[in-house]
């Protein structure tokens, strides 16, 4: 059988409703799951957590946040990365107030308080649309990051202005602190990811996210037949603020260990969240993912090529990166703006036909 | 199909003394008529004569300077848009005002929103899913495709509405209004830009709300030989002025409507 929705009939609406309507996306995930699951934490090495699969984890989720906001209910944001630092500031601040406080519990009230925030930043979205409501978040981006270089109270008054993440357990097992095994955080991440990825699935496509893609398509008619435009976009802030925080969070714990926060989550974080969700795809879910982990492989791949097959330097090779980078972009945007996510989508309402063209 | 004055006597909406100003622009001048429950009554007038302002007043999209609207006989102050829709006054646009990026079976969704259970589509609720927004989900899912075979629209039911034709969006438009079971559709210009085929389809989708719903419909258009056949009632609007109001035979036949369309000889 081939693989698309015609001849897979469905008896139920709820089987209609499914997030993967055709079987063999079910298999798919099944084999995906075992990957993850088993074989790569039996071949994968400390560099591989460290430097590939963690990264791509958290900016997934990250990217997550920014498609709710951004992809699905249409408001442009280049906050992303003082949200994370707010929720990575939060993450060290539980931490270290409240010693006897759940890993578990702390990662979800960073969320939370970055919702808060995200949520007062979002007031504005009421007046002020597209390229300016961009410039009120990169307004955000920078006053965040000054408040917590500048106020001592964020740092616990530390002299060098870093915050360092203090060892805590999940079910006896460390995952974070100096001593936390690489395998042990990737798998603590990879099911925190997942579980806020689907929680995140099931908001998109049910009445919730009907509303939010209401708001970015139609504002007006949205209105016209019952949606709140304030309240479904101060949702939309709060829930993306949400991701992103837990994202910021996870990065200080699970990944970092130890930041400056001004200068891990600086304006660059921002903008390479929102070319995650371009490459990946605007409004899916699958394209932050997908995005994620191209962001995050190319420059490996690319650097092993040029220095290690080409014998380049890496100086001349860091360059050559940046280049094809913002070719990439460019290339996105002119040619298929909703992404990897978007050809792939293509590519099945083809195969849906086939072999007719029409 | 023309009912008796007699058989509907209840006003479902009136208008009254109703003056809408942008700036010294006056859009409408101390307009009032009434539409009355179960019939279908058309606005129409020369272009700029302040119809389409005429509904967004209706559904709370304008506040006009004067006069006010009682609808099921009550007093509306400043209404919200949503609040009218709250209210049960569902509305299609001129210019096709669809969710471009959305299928077919979610615009239509889309117009369940008011009548879901709050609690089982909360944000804690919709992130878990399975259980009571499922449920929820299945329950208006049924109405929609009700919606979707009464207006014959299922071939395009997953397809992202931008895709469409121009006839098939102003049908999913209608249904979109349609899913919040309103007890008033607005209808602005449901026929613009179609072909006589698509224009004789929406009329039937229209008379069959009318009729099988008991909708109330206040509709606007151009083309007068649908006005006249499908309307009980029409009122006349010309510059913001109020002109003529009656059966359409009695509008067809009132001399100041025939100066408005065809000009006056000096």
């Amino acid at each position: 059988m081939l693989y698309r929705e015609s001849g897979q009939f469905k008896t139920s609406y709820s089987a209609d409703q499914a997030i993967f309507p055709i079987r063999q996306d079910n298999w798919a995930m099944v084999v995906f799951l075992l990957v993850a699951f088993i074989a790569v934490p039996y071949f994968g090495t400390e560099y591989f957590f460290q430097a590939i699969m963690i990264p791509v984890l958290i900016f997934a989720l990250a990217a997550t946040g920014l498609n709710i906001l951004t992809g699905y209910c249409g408001q442009l944001s280049l906050g992303t990365g003082g949200f994370m630092a707010v929720g990575a500031v939060a993450c060290y601040k539980l931490t270290t107030g409240f010693p006897e406080m759940n890993f578990v519990l702390v990662l979800l009230l960073s969320g939370i308080i970055t919702a808060g925030v995200g949520l007062l930043f979002g007031i504005p979205s009421l007046r002020i649309k597209g390229f300016y409501l961009a410039v009120a978040t990169l307004a955000a981006q920078f006053f965040l990051s000054w408040l917590f270089n500048k106020v001592a109270w964020f740092q616990n008054y530390t002299p060098s202005g870093t915050i360092t993440m203090p060892p805590r357990e999940v079910f006896g097992i460390a995952v974070t602190g100096a001593n936390a095994d690489a395998m042990d955080r990737y798998l603590f991440c990879l099911v925190f990811v997942l579980i806020l990825a689907m929680a995140a699935k099931n908001l998109v496509r049910g009445p919730i996210g009907r509303s939010w893609m209401a708001i970015r398509d139609m504002d007006i008619a949205a209105e016209l037949i019952g949606f709140r435009p304030f309240q479904t976009k101060l949702m939309a802030f709060s829930v993306s603020s949400f991701y992103v925080g837990v994202a910021g969070a996870m990065a200080l714990s699970l990944w970092l260990g130890s930041v400056e926060t001004a200068e891990a989550f600086d304006i660059n974080v921002s903008f390479q969240v929102l070319f995650i969700i371009i490459i990946g795809g605007l409004g899916s879910m699958m394209g932050s993912f997908v995005g994620a982990a191209f962001i995050i492989l190319m420059p490996i791949v690319l650097t092993n090529v040029m220095v290690g097959a080409l014998g380049m330097q890496a100086v001349t090779a860091k360059h050559f990166e940046f280049m094809f980078f913002g070719g990439l972009i460019i290339f996105f945007l002119i040619v298929e703006p909703h992404g990897i996510a978007r050809l792939w989508q293509i590519a099945k309402e083809k195969l849906r036909i086939w072999p007719f063209p029409h | 199909m023309a009912l008796s004055e007699q058989s509907i006597p209840e006003a479902i909406l009136s208008v009254e003394n109703i003056t809408l100003s942008f700036g010294a622009v006056r859009a409408i001048r101390d307009v009032s008529f009434d539409i009355k429950k179960g019939e279908i009554r058309a606005i129409i007038g020369p272009n700029g004569a302040g119809k389409t302002s005429m509904l967004n007043v209706i559904n709370g999209f304008y506040h006009p300077q004067q006069g006010q609207i009682l609808f099921r006989g009550m007093v509306r102050k400043r209404m919200r848009p949503h609040e009218a829709a709250g209210g049960g006054i569902a509305r299609t646009f001129q210019n096709v005002a669809l969710f471009k990026g959305m299928s077919t079976l979610d615009n239509i969704m889309t117009g369940r929103n008011l009548k879901m259970n709050k609690w089982n589509v909360s944000l804690l609720a919709a992130m878990f899913y399975y259980g009571p927004t499922q449920k929820e989900e299945i329950l208006h899912r049924q109405f929609v495709e009700k919606i979707i075979s009464f207006l014959e629209i299922e071939a395009i039911r997953k397809t992202p509405v931008g895709r469409l034709p121009y006839g098939l969006q102003k049908r999913v438009e209608l249904g979109r209004a349609l899913a919040a079971e309103p007890d008033l559709l607005l209808l602005d210009e449901p026929m613009a830009g179609m072909n006589l085929e698509e224009k004789e389809d929406m009329c039937r989708f229209i008379l069959d709300v009318n009729a099988e719903f008991g909708t109330t419909i206040a509709l606007i258009e151009h083309d007068m030989g649908v006005v006249m056949d499908l309307s009980d009632r029409v009122v006349v609007l010309d510059h913001g002025e109020k002109i003529a109001d009656g059966t359409p035979a009695e509008v067809k036949a009132n001399q100041n409507v025939i100066d408005a369309y065809l000009g006056v000889a000096h």
